[in-house]
């Protein structure tokens, strides 16, 4: 009988329980101890652009699309259960809208960036439309196809500048600009989504991903409830791509890049699935890194793919969970 | 008749860049989307065989099948076997492994030249020649490819319908706990549809690839072109895989006649959705209709 056994346990810390209700509200640690991730993250992203030189801040503007689109793919298949994989697609057809208003129409950015994200959304969902009665690994290729599809097309038509794309668009008057525009929308997007999935619509968007035929049942069109879910991660999509076209003047088939479909998955499972704040965090690691490795040609790709199945098949929690389980547990080996 | 004769040859293209992946995915259930980076490995392994070590052909292609067949035991082994039953965690790891594979390739200079100046990477064809069929010239490698597509769908029917593993790999798809409970052991078999699959397309690669040249796009598209048989085909259904590759191969022929060639891949997009809108489980599939899909 000489081995004795230890096992881990997690209990509560007892501030997690005493701010779960009104009663939170009663003292500042409380209150502290709940907004203290918050600000942590809001600050934490509105001063990072000062202390970066230009070169950085601009990959912290693509960063911030990253971050768009894996919010999006994060809502998408742990909140709906649609596994998209072309997010490529939303960029592209946010990009092109804005691109095209601009060049034809004049439009300035403050007003092409709005109107190509509400018009790239409607019509992204329009032609996801048919696929949305398709579950699971069905939708993920068929939408995987969307962005090459529409490369396709724009080559055979050899419309909207053909190959070669649009130079000359208008650029956001300053860096600043550009940055806080962009990690202001990421903020909000989080936030807004965040209390989203905690609303009707997300109870319901939850019911349709773990039983749909039960949700049929009750009732509910759940094919409206996707085309909703999917015009709002599509919305996000498209104000990246909207913004990517104003961010360096130029529009051109690299829009619809792989890059823009599974560096978001990347940082997703990275940064934890079903956090919402995790696939942000993953997206400003991820980014940068990809960033730095631009040099090697390809080597980017596979670093953020060895990165993607390391996190995938040893840490599937990801980043995010781990931390919040920190935050709120403490552990203590008890002997058995 | 251009269009006849050209159409059967990519049909059995089609069906033999599938039937690799239908055995995996179809018949075993286990997305392997790393199909088209290991036939392009393999078309890579045995040119740089050949070429580099001075190898003989045959022993060249025999070896890159090996190597093939090992890492597909490997990806399953490593990588995959952690993440089943989650369907998206297998689809997205599958992917990474095959981005990992064609990029790291892509880096080598695959993408047709080696540093802009060396040679291309082509395969030579077993028998050179052409012989006319009824006007229209078609060379031997195409009467290869289609002798050795149908050969191959007919021994993997009766591998899958007639013998021991065939047989529980087609268990293991229909239901796992069950084929467990009759002494399946189901890592292994899904290991070994892996494997086996791994070297069909590497079958296929080393086959097809001498009418072109190996390049790192290939495996996407040819990803896809499996992607989309299996899927029009309806899962686990042999007939149907080869049905959908002839409705593929033939509706993009026609289109690339009739419009020219940039066509092909719209009309493939298109046609893989129009059938998905109006018959949800393929062709021929009857397999667990309801579940998949609404």
């Amino acid at each position: 009988m000489g081995t004795k056994a230890r096992r881990k346990k997690r209990l509560d810390r007892s501030i997690k329980v005493r701010t779960e209700g009104l009663y939170a509200l009663t003292s500042w640690v409380e209150m502290g101890y709940l907004f203290m991730p918050r600000a942590l993250l809001v600050l934490g992203l509105l001063l990072l652009p000062l202390a970066l030189d230009m070169y950085w801040q601009r990959v912290l503007c693509s960063a911030g699309i990253y971050a768009l689109l894996a919010i999006g793919f994060d809502f998408l298949a742990e909140y709906v259960g649609l596994v998209c994989l072309g997010g490529a697609f939303f960029i592209g057809a946010g990009g092109y809208i804005a691109g095209l208003l601009n060049e034809y129409l004049h439009w300035p950015p403050l007003i092409t960036i709005p109107v190509a994200t509400v018009l790239g959304a409607g019509i992204s969902t329009f032609v996801l439309l048919p696929c949305l009665r398709l579950r699971g690994i069905y939708f993920a290729i068929v939408s995987f196809m969307f962005p090459l599809f529409a490369v396709f097309i724009i080559i055979a038509l050899n419309v909207f500048g053909g190959t070669e794309g649009i130079t000359a668009l208008d650029t956001f008057p300053s860096i600043w600009v550009e940055l806080y525009l962009i990690l202001g929308v990421v903020l909000i997007a989080l936030f807004a989504i965040r209390r989203l999935v905690n609303e009707d619509i997300g109870i319901i968007l939850r019911g349709v991903m773990d039983n749909d035929q039960a949700v049929r049942a009750s009732g509910i069109n759940i094919t409206a409830y996707k085309t909703r879910a999917v015009f709002i991660a599509a919305l996000l999509g498209c104000f990246g791509g909207a913004y990517l076209s104003h961010l360096y003047g130029w529009l051109g088939l690299s829009l619809f890049a792989m890059d823009f479909s599974i560096l978001p998955i990347a940082a997703c499972v990275m940064g934890g699935m079903g956090t919402l704040v995790g696939p942000v965090l993953g997206a400003f690691i991820l980014t940068p890194m990809s960033e730095a490795l631009r040099g090697f040609g390809q080597l980017h790709v596979v670093l953020y793919c060895l990165i993607l199945i390391g996190f995938m098949v040893y840490k599937p929690e990801g980043i995010m969970n781990v931390l919040q389980r920190k935050y709120h547990q403490f552990e203590v080996w008890e002997e058995v | 008749m251009d269009i006849l004769i050209y159409g059967t040859v990519n049909s059995v293209i089609f069906s033999l860049i599938a039937v690799g992946f239908t055995l995996v995915y179809g018949v075993a259930r286990v997305p392997n989307f790393a199909h088209g980076s290991i036939y392009v490995l393999v078309g890579f392994l045995t040119w740089s065989f050949v070429n580099d070590l001075k190898m003989n052909y045959a022993l060249a292609i025999v070896l890159s099948l090996l190597i093939a067949s090992i890492l597909g035991l490997l990806i399953y082994r490593l990588v995959l076997i952690r993440l089943r039953g989650m369907a998206t965690s297998e689809i997205i790891a599958s992917f990474a492994v095959s981005l990992i594979i064609l990029e790291g390739l892509r880096m080598q200079g695959i993408a047709g030249f080696k540093g802009f100046i060396g040679p291309f990477y082509t395969l030579r064809p077993f028998v050179d020649g052409k012989i006319s069929i009824a006007g229209i010239f078609v060379d031997y490698q195409r009467l290869i490819i289609i002798g050795t597509g149908l050969v191959l769908v007919i021994l993997l029917w009766l591998f899958t319908h007639h013998t021991k593993i065939g047989l529980s790999l087609r268990a293991i798809a229909q239901d796992e706990r069950a084929a467990m409970m009759l002494g399946v052991n189901s890592d292994r078999t899904a290991m070994l549809s892996l494997s086996l699959g791994s070297a069909l397309a590497g079958l296929a690669a080393v086959i097809i690839l001498p009418l072109g040249n190996v390049r790192a796009e290939e495996g996407y598209r040819v990803l896809i072109y499996a992607l989309a048989v299996c899927i029009i085909g309806g899962l686990g259904s042999w007939g149907g895989a080869v049905l959908a590759s002839f409705v593929l191969a033939f509706a993009m022929k026609i289109s690339t006649s009739l419009f020219g060639a940039l066509w092909e891949s719209v009309v493939l997009v298109g046609t893989i959705i129009l059938i998905l809108l109006f018959r949800p489980s393929g062709l021929l599939g009857k397999q667990k209709e309801l579940e998949e899909r609404v």
